[in-house]
């Protein structure tokens, strides 16, 4: 039947595809698979943030227990990544409280307990550093020429934002579980990137492509926390497997997943705005400053992100971009949903209400003069080339909420509530010519002699929805049934390397593919036979990108959205309540509305609590937070009742028109509800989260 | 050790360990019944959440102890009731489960709160999904879910 109403529009929600295996517990997640004959392996982790290690002294290890570390490594001590400089095994410097030095292995948790209770591990300690003070990586840009409009300006505006930790907080933790196959391994485990972790074990255990086989099991979420970190796992899984030829499971608690998994950049970011005689931002300098923790990893990607949304929705025309990723003795930070947007975003929407108030302007006039229009410079001097519909999505945002009475009746008579409203968008893939250059994007279907259609790709169902969707199009494309396709979780023996589940382009660019694919599957459909056809990403010939420069069009396309959050600001205990929120989204065309509402909801309640309720800090390199009792997540009683709008601007290279998502629905909450916890409080709020102890302190300033 | 026998899923189990054996730990590991999942180990997120004795509690902070004598029903034996394919449906539709981890716990308090109250308020249902973490959904839909099923059906509930 939901074959007819896609006909009418892919829109249409259906029934996910792995729904009733999840509800009913039947989902087989990697904690819950168990092999014959499995031991458990448990991580020594340091318990200093600097120093070397000077001497380890293990206890007897009794019969059928193992220790396995550095020493052990076939091939590179080192996690292959974008920047790989991770270590697998910490050799004799430690960087991190928390870094691994060795698996002890073994049939019982209780006895591998003891003995990790009795191994003594004597260091010299160095001093730590920590804060915003070596640069580890650089990158910078620029737009038009900044100093002739310093030199013009009539007026200079400067402003520091810092924003704090985020954890992923997934609620499956970590895990992997494998076995000896030929002269490699098997590893299955909860993860993003099947072709990472592949990569990554082929150069520690230094063995060709077929020896290490990877395969996702059912993934309890992943936000970015299962991009690049279970390679680290994987690969002190697999030096263990190859050292003692026994399938090995490796699950993290919670409480260990806390304290050494990767989370967000905490960032320092400087903004500073040349206004003109007119009341026009000329110019904008900025910094980003980012603490990237011990190891740089994915850092400097983040960083780029972060700084290519510099003006956001708006157009400037003379930037200077700067940014650095600061080594610091903690865990080192990584990828998660957003992916240094989420930082720049609450910047750059804090200056620009700020700019316009200190002005004496209408924050909301002062926004739309500077709102961009299709055709202008990006940040990077690419072009804004598809049509642009924020005017159209502001007025709905607007209207549905009824923003501007509120604005005024809030502004005007000081009632603890307040009404923000942050506009932003998301650059969809990889940043520049990382598609074509790094990930190389390759899909891969396969119709059999029943006609049925399999998809073989290394997308990631973590929840998502990818399995229905990328089914969806698949489908849709060769007009059969969604039950005549299938797509089981990605095995690295079948499928070919589509890239990393991430930066909201398995849609845009995986199902870009699978399109193309299934037309071609079309033209050669031939029923009862079986026919293969493949895709390879090509970029689009009209994108340029330097990336030496950073100059051109950062991204094909963009995603766009507009968030409206209204709050109650408690005068006495100054916790924040929220009251409503309304967004407005342009996703190109969504495939299905039922899935892409459940990624709104989602990542709202991600992004709205990334600005005033998730803390997490560090002393002296030891993250204080411990487990999900001291840090706090959104519960059901916490998030508002949403009233989420699509809006279809088909992106003629998406499938169906569709852009990208996942990471759009969380970048632009942290602002929104900033924004208006500053109007319930009359305090100008330039750090998140805002949390009550944050209010009080700005309150006790004044 | 100690010999305990209780009633899971309408089966009499007995079974020798030691009385503080953690009860999510038997349930997964002795007995094979991982619908019921480890979030955070602290009875904060309700992933592992169980019945006993019709009462709602977090299996991985229960001592196997504890449940002597009682009566045990997890997600596998709730999933053989009317009540169950009503919330399944209803989870469905509602497009209340992502990645699913949280979902056999979140199916067992939305029976807690129905069995309690076949006509909950919104506000009633979110308090009584508040001792179990999402981070998926933003719980919306799982609220809707829960709305929708407390409608279906011949007052199953």
């Amino acid at each position: 039947m939901w074959v007819s109403r896609m006909r009418k529009d892919i829109s249409s929600g259906i029934d996910n595809v792995e729904g009733r295996e999840k509800i009913s517990g039947r989902a087989q997640y990697t904690s819950d698979i168990r092999l014959e004959g499995q031991l458990y392996a448990k991580t020594v982790r340091a318990t200093i943030a600097h120093g070397l290690i000077k001497q380890i002294k293990l206890p007897e290890i009794p019969d059928g227990y193992h220790t396995v570390d550095y020493t052990d490594i076939p091939g590179d001590n080192v996690v292959n990544m974008i920047e790989s400089d991770w270590p697998v095994f910490a050799e004799t410097t430690v960087n991190h409280i928390g870094e691994p030095i060795m698996l002890v292995v073994g049939e019982d948790k209780e006895v591998i307990n003891a003995i990790i209770d009795r191994i003594e591990i004597r260091y010299e300690p160095r001093e730590p550093e920590f804060g915003f003070n070596t640069s580890i990586a650089k990158l910078n840009f620029k737009k038009g020429k900044t100093k002739e409009a310093f030199k013009k300006a009539d007026r200079i505006i400067e402003e520091t934002y810092e924003t704090g930790y985020q954890e992923q907080a997934y609620i499956e933790p970590q895990a992997f579980i494998g076995y000896p196959e030929d002269e490699g391994c098997t590893l299955i485990g909860s993860i993003q990137c099947p072709y990472y972790v592949k990569k990554a074990v082929m150069r520690t255990l230094d063995v060709h492509e077929n020896a290490v086989r990877v395969i996702q099991a059912y993934v309890g979420g992943g936000f970015g926390g299962k991009e690049e970190f279970p390679s680290l796992m994987a690969c002190q899984l697999a030096v263990a497997i190859k050292k003692i030829g026994r399938p090995i499971k490796l699950v993290y608690e919670r409480e260990e997943d806390m304290e050494v998994t990767t989370k967000r950049h905490p960032a320092k970011i400087t903004m500073t705005a040349a206004i003109d005689a007119g009341g026009k931002i000329t110019a904008i300098k900025s910094h980003v400053g980012l603490d990237g923790g011990a190891y740089l990893g994915l850092s400097k990607v983040v960083l780029s992100r972060g700084m290519l949304a510099v003006t956001n929705a708006y157009t400037v025309a003379n930037l200077t971009v700067s940014g650095d990723v600061y080594k610091t003795h903690t865990v080192p930070n990584g990828a998660f949903r957003g992916f240094g947007a989420p930082q720049m975003i609450f910047a750059i929407e804090m200056f620009i209400h700020h700019i316009a108030r200190s002005l004496g302007e209408d924050p909301f006039k002062f926004r739309m003069d500077h709102l961009v229009r299709q055709g202008d410079l990006t940040a990077t001097g690419g072009v804004f080339r598809d049509p642009i519909i924020m005017r159209d999505m502001i007025a709905k945002a607007t209207d549905i909420s009824n923003y501007h009475d509120k604005y005024r009746e809030y502004s005007e008579k000081q009632s603890n509530r307040g009404i923000g409203m942050s506009w932003f968008l998301h650059g969809c893939g990889f940043t520049g010519s990382g598609e074509q250059d790094i990930i190389k994007a390759e899909v891969r279907l396969k119709k059999d002699t029943r006609d049925i259609v399999h998809i073989l790709t290394a997308a990631v169902d973590m929840g998502q929805g990818p399995k229905t969707t990328l089914k969806k199009v698949v489908a849709g494309v060769l007009d059969i049934p969604v039950e005549n396709v299938t797509f089981a979780n990605p095995d690295t023996r079948y499928v070919p390397d589509s890239g990393p589940t991430v930066a909201s382009r398995t849609m845009m660019i995986v199902g870009g593919l699978l399109a193309r694919a299934a037309k071609k599957m079309k033209s050669q459909w031939v029923g009862g036979q079986e026919v293969v056809v493949s895709e390879k990403y090509a970029q689009p010939d009209y994108v340029k990108w330097d990336q030496e420069t950073m100059q051109g069009d950062a991204y094909p396309a963009y995603s766009w959205g507009v968030n409206v959050v209204e709050v109650e600001v408690s005068p006495i205990t100054y916790e924040t309540r929220l009251k409503n929120v309304w967004t407005v989204y342009d996703l190109g065309k969504a495939i299905d509305e039922r899935i892409v509402r459940g990624q709104m909801d989602g990542g709202q309640a991600q992004g709205l609590a990334y600005g005033y309720m998730e803390v997490m800090n560090h002393e002296t390199g030891k993250i204080s937070q411990k487990n999900l009792t001291d840090y706090i997540i959104p519960t059901a009683v916490d998030v508002a009742e949403s009233h989420n709008h699509i809006m279809d601007n088909p992106y003629p290279l998406g499938p169906y028109g569709a852009k990208g998502v996942g990471e759009l629905t969380l970048v632009g909450g942290a602002p929104a509800v900033a924004l208006a916890i500053e109007q319930a409080t009359g305090q100008k709020i330039n750090r998140i989260p805002a949390t009550p102890e944050s209010l009080m302190e700005l309150m006790q300033d004044e | 050790m100690n010999e305990i026998t209780f009633t899971l899923n309408g089966k009499k189990v007995t079974l020798s360990a030691r009385g503080d054996t953690r009860f999510l730990d038997i349930l997964r590991k002795e007995l094979g019944l991982t619908g019921p999942k480890e979030g955070c180990g602290e009875g904060e997120c309700g992933a592992c959440a169980v019945f006993v004795d019709d009462r709602l509690v977090n299996s991985c902070i229960l001592p196997l102890a504890a449940v002597s004598g009682s009566k045990v029903l997890t997600i596998e034996g709730y999933r053989q009731t009317k009540r169950y394919e009503i919330l399944e449906t209803a989870f469905l539709k509602e497009g209340a489960t992502q990645c699913g981890i949280c979902t056999p716990g979140m199916i067992m308090a939305a029976q807690n709160i129905l069995s309690q109250n076949a006509h909950p308020s919104e506000e009633e249902i979110r308090e009584g999904l508040s001792g179990n973490l999402c981070r998926c959904t933003g719980y919306n839909m799982i609220v809707k879910a829960i709305r929708r099923a407390s409608k279906s059906g011949d007052g199953p509930w």
